[in-house]
């Protein structure tokens, strides 16, 4: 969309351009470039936080927009670890997400550029659609996507990813459908409404199984409202701001009537913009209001069960973990020694921590679809870095790292298990054998 | 100096001409000509000096860094080297006309030799990966500025950086023993050696700290360091900074060296509260970071006389550390004090002086009087164990004349230093920023001796032209504002170039 009646000011419009009192935060110290995965990967100053927040200031001061610009802040991963390192506390992640919405009103993406982006949104946020799938392939020959793509020549990009994702996402079982209330195990503790999302539904419908079991045997009655939809993450990531309203309101309405305590997400990527419905709605009178209290509920299953101490035996678990922080955990929602308690308070478990943990593993929503190259390279990166740590299961907290993980791991010729944080206190609370997480791929 | 031939046959500029070499020597992405990506690498880390380079380029070896160093000498453009762009004078602020060398492709560690202690890296690792590489082994890389987790060890070399455990420990000088450098007339050659010591005049010690001003080093060889055995980190609050100040001389004059000795006062203190929430004990005045470490025995023995003498100057709180995690807390509140500014002023100047020890609390008083007089807030770090002042000058450029108070507090503070028998910098160096202080510290003649040792280095002058001497000259000319020829020249000794 280009709005022509929005005044242009150098590289943005009137909308929400980047926030110039945010940017004169950043004192260009340059403490964000060695946690920055793309400065780590080509050592170049505009292709770091310091460098794009740079570039933003240029657009203020009246720089156009131009394709070099916009190559850059495509180019961000969204980890978000630079916020974490940031001594000043500038807010990269308002900023860039900012600019994003700006580049997709104002700049002209090349038509395969376009048809990819399309795609991509015709299929990720829609859980239905994703279920639909037995693989992404299976669903591109069905809907007869597969000939778009390749007449605009980027089956060749796509398709080796989409080829590894079918190989290593799981069989699709009709997993039992999950009851739209599991009531608390013991004395009630707490109300949850849980959010199934939309990837960790169709390709890891065992997690949310999972996460409903610990919650109930912890003494919390957990309500899955049924066709939830997506919560608008992948949009606001990619800019696509007027999209992610409308599925965050559709969100908000869902829960709203559930009465519940708390909302529990178990993907990082969806949780970090739970935590944010309030900037994105406080446009909107009929919601602002109502995004705050929505945003006040929100809790990662981490957070949760640290907040609500075990009360669930745990059955011993002989098993060595490297446990990954998925960015949108760390970074965005400084969610970092919880997971990590609720491993050591296994017993058996050991912890083991990953080299460079900081940076990210190249997933980034569908970071590594848009830019594979790079993506590609930062998972060879983090897969070295966790088999070396020698652990027999790798753990995480969110599906697009483990797909990016588990593919990078398997490429290198090295088998490892992966799962979720809430599959190990699934596994341990119900007293399963460790063997079955240790052969556990995906 | 006329123009090459091939210039006056093709019509193309000197600049067209050194792109064009560019292209032919580095690989695509290596070469930035586009205006919005040049403008991202027009400051370092002092943010208020601005000049775009007129080229960018980033080569992936010694070999190419060389190859434009010789095309610039040929051309005569000007060349300024850069390596994570954190420095805090201006050192790698770009010239207009000419080509910004940028190291950070340049990121091997190519060799760590545990058993002669040294590790062999390229200019733009970053200090503290030579740690990280090394501690599997049992040691690790001493000089710590406070940028260490960002800044390259080519700019360390350039700046002769210190850090907090150069008290102890030493500056870069102390730790590199050899390098491969790149004249500015794009010669490779090779400073120091394998050899504990080297007969002659010690290039390398003029290279490291020359600021960029007499080649680029595209090979380091660095002195490792066995990790201590004990360490042990206090945090210490003070009601006053003249009572810390009195803890730190007491400890010295007892004879202690401890790794480090950081002050920091209630407006920095307040500055990294907010930051990163280091939990420094309430309501002090003043706080001391202080490390010993060593073979655990004398760690042991030394920490009863530091926790005794600082209670004897009146300490009201003593922590020490208990875990790793404690150690790394403490830490983070001193390291991140600098950007950790921005929470509390919109805008900062980060100085840099030396004051001799004994002087602390006298010129840590003459800074508050000029701060109350002036209405400036001034908030101190320091590394006190050896007077090295870093005194962060706080301001909003949005009030008219605010910046213009700020930099005149600024500079008394510099001044303090020179009348106590100081120096300008301790650690950021001279670079843009301070050019014009040198003829408060140096006489003529010393300016004119070190104008000529650059000359030996870069006749041409294309080497980081502009930084750290205050009226830059060629070299053709005669050195001196004096009337007549230098004393050298008139002894017979020396001619000029």
């Amino acid at each position: 969309m280009t709005d022509m009646d929005i005044r242009q000011m150098g590289a943005f419009d009137e909308h929400h351009p980047p926030d110039s009192d945010l940017l004169g935060d950043c004192v260009h110290c340059g403490f964000c470039l060695p946690t920055c995965p793309t400065y780590v990967l080509w050592g170049e100053e505009m292709d770091s936080p310091r460098g794009r927040l740079y570039l933003m200031k240029e657009g203020l001061e009246g720089e156009p927009m131009s394709d070099s610009m916009v190559q850059h802040w495509d180019s961000c991963l969204g980890c978000m670890s630079c916020v974490t390192a940031c001594p000043s506390g500038v807010r990269y992640d308002t900023l860039i997400e900012q600019t994003r919405a700006q580049v997709e009103r104002n700049h002209r993406r090349t038509p395969k550029e376009k048809a990819l982006r399309a795609l991509i949104f015709s299929i990720f946020p829609h859980p239905k659609r994703l279920r639909a799938m037995r693989g992404p392939l299976k669903l591109l020959q069905r809907t007869g996507l597969d000939r778009r793509l390749r007449s605009t020549g980027l089956l060749d990009r796509m398709a080796p990813h989409l080829a590894a994702m079918e190989r290593l996402a799981p069989t699709i079982t009709d997993a039992d459908p999950l009851p739209e209330l599991m009531p608390a195990v013991g004395e009630r503790r707490a109300s949850v409404g849980m959010l199934t999302g939309c990837v960790q539904g169709a390709f890891f419908p065992g997690v949310n199984a999972a996460t409903a079991r610990v919650l109930a045997a912890e003494g919390c009655d957990v309500v899955i409202p049924p066709s939830q939809g997506c919560c608008g993450a992948l949009s606001v990531h990619n800019g696509r701001e007027e999209e992610a309203q409308t599925y965050a309101r559709r969100i908000i309405d869902t829960f709203e009537d559930a009465g519940v305590d708390h909302i529990v997400i178990n993907a990082a990527g969806c949780g970090s913009t739970l935590k944010d419905y309030a900037r994105l709605l406080a446009d909107d009178p009929a919601y602002a209001a109502k995004a705050e209290a929505f945003e006040a509920k929100v809790r990662d299953i981490a957070e949760i069960l640290d907040e609500l101490g075990p009360v669930a035996e745990r059955h011993p678990l002989d098993l060595t973990i490297a446990y990954h922080d998925a960015c949108h955990l760390a970074h965005a929602q400084g969610v970092r020694s919880q997971p990590r308690a609720l491993l050591r308070g296994i017993p058996g478990v050991e912890l083991r921590e990953i080299a460079e943990g900081e940076i990210c593993c190249g997933s980034a929503g569908i970071y590594n679809i848009l830019n594979p190259e790079p993506a590609r390279e930062l998972g060879e990166r983090k897969a070295r870095n966790i088999v070396a740590t020698g652990a027999e299961v790798l753990v995480t907290a969110n599906p697009g790292c483990l797909l990016q993980v588990a593919s990078s791991i398997a490429a290198q010729g090295h088998r490892l298990g992966m799962a979720h944080l809430v599959e190990v206190l699934d596994a341990s609370i119900s007293g399963s054998s460790p063997e079955e997480l240790r052969t556990r791929t995906i | 100096m006329g123009l090459p031939a091939d210039v006056e046959t093709t019509g193309a500029t000197p600049l067209e001409i050194l792109i064009q070499r560019a292209r032919e020597l580095l690989p695509e992405e290596g070469v930035i000509t586009d205006r919005a990506r040049l403008r991202t690498y027009e400051c370092d880390g002092l943010a208020h000096y601005r000049v775009t380079p007129a080229l960018v380029v980033i080569p992936e070896t010694a070999e190419q860094l060389a190859g434009i160093v010789r095309c610039c000498a040929e051309q005569q453009i000007p060349y300024v080297a850069r390596g994570s762009g954190t420095g805090l004078s201006g050192g790698s602020l770009p010239h207009a006309e000419g080509v910004l060398v940028v190291t950070s492709r340049l990121r091997a560690i190519k060799e760590v030799r545990r058993d002669d202690q040294r590790a062999v890296v390229e200019p733009g690792v970053i200090n503290l990966d030579v740690t990280r590489a090394s501690t599997p082994d049992g040691y690790y890389y001493a000089p710590d500025p406070s940028s260490q987790q960002v800044c390259s060890i080519g700019g360390n070399v350039a700046e002769n950086s210190g850090g907090a455990h150069c008290l102890k420990y030493g500056f870069t000088t102390n730790h590199v023993l050899a390098a491969e450098f790149v004249t500015a007339e794009g010669e490779q050659v090779r400073l120091g050696g394998d050899a504990p010591d080297s007969p002659g005049y010690d290039l390398l010690g003029a290279v490291v700290g020359s600021e960029g001003t007499l080649g680029i080093v595209t090979e380091v060889t660095v002195r490792l360091v066995r990790l201590p055995e004990k360490v042990v980190t206090l945090l210490v609050g003070f009601d006053s900074t003249d009572r810390a100040g009195a803890a730190v001389s007491a400890i010295i004059a007892a004879g202690i060296v401890p790794a480090a000795i950081e002050m920091m006062d209630a407006l920095a203190i307040e500055a990294a509260e907010a930051a990163v929430a280091c939990n420094y004990p309430d309501g002090a005045g003043a706080v001391l970071v202080i490390e010993l470490d060593g073979p655990a025995t004398e760690v042991d023995a030394e920490y009863a006389d530091v926790v005794r003498l600082c209670e004897e100057t009146g300490a009201f709180e003593l922590r020490t550390a208990q875990t790793p995690e404690e150690r790394v807390l403490i830490w983070k509140g001193r390291k991140s004090a600098f950007a950790a500014v921005g929470r509390i002023s919109p805008d900062y100047i980060v100085q840099d002086g030396v004051i001799p020890r004994t002087a602390l609390p006298e010129v840590l008083r003459a800074i508050a009087d000029l701060s109350e007089r002036s209405g400036v807030r001034v908030a101190n770090v320091f590394h006190a164990g050896d007077g090295n002042l870093h005194p962060l000058v706080l301001f909003d450029d949005a009030v008219p004349g605010a910046g213009e108070a700020a930099e005149a507090v600024s500079r008394g503070i510099l001044d303090l230093c020179l009348q106590h028998g100081g120096s300008i910098t301790g650690e950021h160096g001279v670079g843009a920023d301070k050019a014009a202080h040198m003829p408060k510290m140096y006489a003529a003649e010393d300016l004119d001796t070190m104008q000529l040792i650059r000359c030996a280095f870069d006749p041409d002058r294309i080497s980081n032209p502009g930084k750290v001497f205050p009226t830059p000259r060629l070299c053709g000319e005669r050195p001196g504002r004096r009337q007549g020829a230098h004393p050298l020249q008139e002894a017979g000794v020396a001619e000029v170039f």
